[in-house]
């Protein structure tokens, strides 16, 4: 047997024992120190003959690896141990409670403008604003609701000026003016934002949200109207089959005007939306009258369409079963906890509404 | 608009049921509001008789009566009516039964420790008639045999109330109601027979009607009846007036009524006797005076409509009488009035005089002006039938002739509105029922509108009746298609919708308040704005437009500490106004924070909220929303509702005129003042409309991936400077130094006090300085070390501390 063998045999004998950090640590020195037997033997090779030395430097490198990749593998098996040893004793009561973390949420009103926007998004509709102080003209008389109009009953308004020529919007109907005195036809948009009306109760507050939709063109008429509609409330409710109906009213600035109900039932308490006998009205809509139209100085012979206004409160008390009008806008931090949104939680086309 | 389902069978011959009726209503744009069961329990009321009286043992007034119910059963029953004796016959109502007049369910009670098993009724809890003295007394001949059976004997009774849209003036009357439903295939509208009346006596009073500018009133009816005898109405009126929640008044006045709700003709009855020398229909003198019926006096302006005589207003043309003409039982000889007058003056006058009447709701949403005649004439003859007397002449003043109205209208527009055809012989047959006169005429129709339609005035007008009375279950659904040639928001509303959820993010509530707010609140937060008042608020504490979003979250903070909540954060995002004019608005994000960081736990240290929690919640969403932390200067000039010396203003580029935010500490007082209880208040206010919009889109605002591999190194100095010194200058003159080479600035101590001279402070930054090129040397990193200390001590006059 060869030194390099005997050498080989004798320290994997040794290093198979069990041993401390040290006895390994001297094996090392025994072996690679700089007397070691392994380096003795690297100081060898040039005394070998060319025809031989090939050989030995190739036999002695390869035992060298096994013997040092033993050494390092035994210290590993050591240092693992005490680290876990060491872990043992840090360990921590891992059910004691966390740091806190400080939840934000978005409030129902707006999580329902964006799921609005969504869904009108999807069928070509762009978002308009216009603003919350109105002049007299745009609210009413460009809407063919002139001065001593009786439906201007039907808007207790809130005025800033005693000449009545400044209001507070009472609908967000305005909005239509400002989009086509602005721009050419066609029009196809929808117009989310605060309205006012000096009625307050229970079911009636002073300041509510509506979202006013409008789509001019060519040759829109009322199944146009009726589809984007039904899309619409399918969308917003998720739900595949929509009891809708369509009632006629009266609005002075759309001919012929609806009202839109939609079928439900009350099950355990609650509302369900889609079925049943029961109607509940959520809109209202017509073709925009011809009068406005020319007031906005588009030519109703050649341009005609429909607009819509819907209460955004009123779809979110649905839709998410809020039950009392008032407390959107009481500030409540357990009601605005209840039932807000994670801020994370943004509806879109891809994602859907709701997670 | 109330009606009953009997009284619209006097116009419209149908067998359907009452339920069908309520769903057509509503078909065709008769909106149901509610059905009410007018008399509940009505059959509960039974015909009695008093059997024995005996006064009451604790009361003088009352008596303890044994009355006969029916088949000899007898109750006790307490009552206090002197005309209860042994003998009468009269109503009783059983404990469960519902008084009309109070609608007050009886029960069994105790009254004076005497048990009471019901009541017996007077005629004006029964709203048989006003009478209220006593108990009702029946004819002993008509009533003995009927003891102990029902005394109402008509079926049950539905109110069914509409609601009719302001252009539906003729829906007013059950007639026109009729004819809506006849002419959507529901029942066969009456002919009614016009009853000839004679006139016997002529016309003696003379109505003269005065030319004048903005003359209200462009005809005026009249006829005379003489010798009338007024009483209460009869059982058949009475009823079909309560049936629709009218209150008998005498014959005359429920006969007027009568025929205003029957074909939406609202008529006036005078005592004749009572006008001085003639009517005169005239505009208002300034000033002029007069008491109306409902008992109030009226002070008018200037060209109302008032009808007169020669001693001056007896009352307002269309809105209400006056009493010094208004008819009593004892009236003898009546004027009835019917007259037309325009709308709008008569919605004019109204309003400034604040009246409602059912006569000024009729007027101003237009009468038929040729119901004139037919309104005198059903009413006198029934006056004549049920007060007798006899009937003038009809009088007719007029000063404008009725126009009769044409419509030229193209069939085909119909179906290019409605989007579904029908025929013309059915658009005829609709219009020929709603009353409408057709003529062809080449492609077109030519149509009289009926005088009382006052809404219909083009061609639209008519696409709508017909699509109203086809049913808009007719119209097809054009499903929408789902193409989008322009970007559904705008770059404002998509950094409005970014900012929101990312303040959201950071631990905040969204709250939404009204746009109004409390002056004496608003007063703390609105700089050097104007209040911008509502000049009729809801209430006194909604009575301006709000300057700040603060005045109302201050508020509503206030309110969640007071239900004790300690540590919230609560914000909005919405508009302030600087102006009464559109347009003078702002759209701010505003947050409040409350009370403490972190309450003491296992784990943290107990921290007040402060400033600088807020101003990283300001500086953290614009950095998200896009804008460079680099281009963001911030100095301490804030109004003066923060904390002067805790709080800040931010602004982007050196641009101070219009800062971006301003955040800080509430200023104390203002808590002290609304009674604000916290550790801590602080909050933000981020100008949306000041914050300028980047054209660039996701793609192009990301720069080119640059980074180095270069070993970096970490030098830590502290310097001793002027106690006035910003960090921010500090800061500036260092990133100044060498972009290429200082990469990272850090402030980690901030040091007054001991070993530090007065009015100076020690600030200790760590910088980390790494090339893009080369791994630095020792020598480099000293040339540039050196720089740094050299630059900052020349530009600021601190010193390097050792």
């Amino acid at each position: 047997m060869s030194d390099l063998k005997k050498i080989k045999d004798d320290f994997l004998l040794k290093l198979e024992k069990k041993l401390s950090l040290s006895e390994i640590n001297e094996i090392k020195t025994n072996l690679f120190g700089k007397n070691g037997l392994i380096s003795s033997q690297f100081k060898k090779i040039g005394t070998i003959s060319e025809s031989e030395k090939k050989k030995f430097a190739s036999e002695l490198n390869l035992i060298k690896d096994e013997l040092q990749n033993q050494i390092n593998f035994k210290i590993n098996e050591i240092q693992s141990v005490e680290i876990n040893k060491k872990l043992e004793k840090e360990k921590v009561d891992i059910t004691l409670p966390e740091r806190t973390f400080v939840q934000g949420k978005i409030h129902p009103v707006s999580q329902t403008i964006d799921e609005i926007s969504s869904i009108f998004s999807e069928i070509g509709f762009s978002v308009e604003e216009g603003p919350d102080v109105e002049n007299e003209y745009n609210n009413f008389t460009a809407l063919n609701t002139p001065d001593n109009h009786p439906a201007r009953d039907m808007h207790d308004t809130f005025y800033l000026d005693e000449k009545k020529e400044k209001l507070l919007r009472t609908h967000t109907s305005p909005v239509q003016i400002r989009t086509m005195l602005k721009d050419k036809p066609p029009f196809k948009i929808i117009a989310p934002g605060r309205t006012y009306r000096s009625d307050s109760d229970q079911t009636h507050s002073p300041m509510f949200h509506q979202v006013e939709g409008l789509h001019i063109d060519k040759d829109i008429t009322m199944g146009h109207l009726k589809g984007c509609l039904n899309y619409f409330i399918k969308e917003f409710f998720e739900i595949k089959k929509i009891k809708m109906r369509f009632r006629p009213s009266h609005f002075p600035f759309t001919e012929p005007s609806a009202e839109v109900d939609i079928g439900y039932e009350i099950k355990d308490g609650k509302i369900v939306i889609g079925e049943g006998d029961k109607w509940l009205e959520i809109l209202g809509c017509g073709m925009v009258h011809p009068n406005v139209l020319k007031n906005v100085k588009v030519d109703s012979s050649k341009y005609q369409g429909y607009a819509f206004g819907i209460g955004i409160d009123r779809l979110a008390m649905l839709k998410y079963g809020i039950n009392d009008l008032r407390a959107f806008f009481d500030c409540d931090y357990r009601w605005l906890n209840h039932f807000g949104f994670d801020p994370l939680d943004v509806p879109t086309n891809y994602r859907g509404l709701s997670r | 608009m109330k009606i009953t389902f009997d009284w619209l069978k006097k116009h419209l011959k149908i067998n359907l049921k009452e339920k069908d009726l309520l769903k057509q209503l509503t078909n065709i744009g008769l909106e149901v509001e509610t059905v009410e069961d007018l008399s509940p329990g009505i059959e509960l009321f039974k015909i009695a008789k008093v059997i024995k009286t005996e006064k009451h043992p604790n009361a003088d007034r009352l008596k303890i009566c044994d009355v006969d119910i029916g088949k000899g059963e007898l109750k006790k029953i307490v009552c206090g009516a002197s005309n209860a004796r042994e003998g009468l016959i009269t109503i009783y109502a059983p404990p469960g039964a519902i008084i009309p007049k109070t609608q007050t369910k009886l029960v069994v009670a105790k009254i004076r420790d005497v048990i009471s098993h019901g009541m017996l009724c007077s005629e004006s809890e029964l709203n048989l008639s006003n009478e209220s003295e006593g108990i009702v007394e029946l004819s002993t001949s008509k009533y003995q045999k009927k003891i102990g059976r029902r005394y109402f004997l008509e079926s049950k009774t539905n109110t069914i109330d509409l609601s009719i849209t302001p252009n539906r003036p003729d829906c007013l009357g059950v007639r026109g109601i009729a004819r809506d439903l006849a002419a959507s295939g529901f029942g066969k509208l009456i002919n009614l027979k016009q009853k000839k009346i004679k006139s016997n006596i002529k016309h003696s009073l003379k109505v003269k009607i005065n030319k004048e500018k903005n003359q209200t009133c462009s005809a005026f009816g009249s006829c005379l009846i003489k010798n009338v005898k007024n009483a209460e109405s009869p059982q058949w009126l009475k009823n079909k007036l309560i049936s629709v929640g009218q209150k008998p008044i005498s014959a005359i006045v429920d006969i007027t009524n009568y025929i205003m709700l029957d074909i939406n003709r609202p008529l006036h009855a005078y005592d004749a006797d009572k006008i001085e020398k003639g009517l005169i229909i005239r505009n208002s003198k300034s000033g002029e005076e007069f008491t109306a019926l409902d008992n109030k006096s009226y002070k008018l302006e200037k060209d109302m409509c008032v009808i007169s005589d020669a001693n001056g207003v007896l009352g307002l043309g269309g809105i209400i009488g006056g009493t010094r003409s208004g008819t009593e039982l004892d009236t003898k000889n009546i004027l009835l009035e019917s007259a037309y007058f325009k709308p709008r003056s008569i919605r004019n006058t109204a309003k400034k005089l604040n009246i409602d009447t059912d006569a000024k709701f009729r007027f101003e949403r237009g009468i038929d002006p040729l119901s004139i005649k037919e309104g005198l004439n059903k009413a006198a003859s029934l006056i004549k039938e049920i007060c007798g007397g006899e009937i003038s002449k009809i009088d007719i003043q007029k000063t404008e002739n009725y126009k009769i109205n044409k419509i030229l209208f193209n069939p085909n527009l119909f179906e290019k509105i409605s989007g579904f055809k029908i025929s013309n012989r059915e658009m005829v047959k609709i219009l020929e029922s709603l009353g409408f006169k057709t003529k062809k005429e080449g492609k077109f129709f030519s149509l009289t509108i009926p005088s009382w339609r006052p809404d219909i005035m083009q061609e639209i007008d008519i696409v709508e009746e017909l699509v109203r009375i086809s049913g808009f279950d007719k119209i097809k659904i054009v499903d929408p298609i789902k193409e989008r040639t322009r970007s559904t928001l705008t770059k404002s509303q998509k950094l409005f919708h970014f900012l929101q959820r990312s303040i959201a993010s950071k631990g905040y509530l969204e709250a939404i308040t009204w746009s109004f707010s409390d002056s004496n609140y608003n007063d703390h937060f609105k700089s050097k704005c104007e209040d911008i008042r509502i000049i009729n608020p809801i209430s006194s504490e909604l009575n301006v437009l709000r300057n700040s979003i603060y005045s109302n979250l201050i508020m509503y903070m206030r309110k969640n500490l007071d239900r004790g909540f300690k540590d919230l954060s609560i914000f909005e995002i919405g508009p302030i106004f600087s102006g009464p004019n559109p347009g003078e608005q702002n759209t701010v994000i505003c947050g409040l924070s409350a009370g403490k960081k972190s309450r003491l736990s296992w784990i943290d240290e107990e921290r007040d909220i402060d400033v600088f929690d807020v101003k990283r919640d300001v500086v953290q969403t614009l950095v998200e929303a896009g804008y460079s932390s680099d281009k963001f200067f911030i100095d301490d000039k804030t109004p003066n509702y923060y904390h002067p010396g805790k709080s800040g203003r931010l602004f982007l580029n050196q641009d101070k005129d219009h800062p971006i935010a301003y955040f800080g500490e509430i200023h104390p007082n203002i808590l002290k003042k609304i009674d604000l209880k916290t550790e801590s208040l602080v909050g933000f206010e981020i100008f949306m409309d000041n914050l300028k919009l980047t054209d660039k889109t996701l793609n192009n605002q990301k720069r080119k991936f640059e980074v180095s591999d270069f070993q970096k190194s970490e030098r830590d100095f502290a310097f001793v400077v002027s106690k006035d010194l910003k960090a921010q200058d500090l800061i500036n003159v260092i990133s100044n130094i060498d972009q290429k080479l200082i990469s990272n600035i850090r402030v980690f101590d901030v040091y007054e006090g001991e070993n530090i001279p007065e009015n100076q402070k020690s600030i200790a930054i760590n910088i980390t300085i790494q090339s893009k090129e080369k791994t630095l040397n020792d020598n480099d990193l000293e040339k540039i070390n050196n720089l740094i200390i050299k630059t900052v001590e020349n530009k600021t006059g601190a010193k390097i501390r050792s």
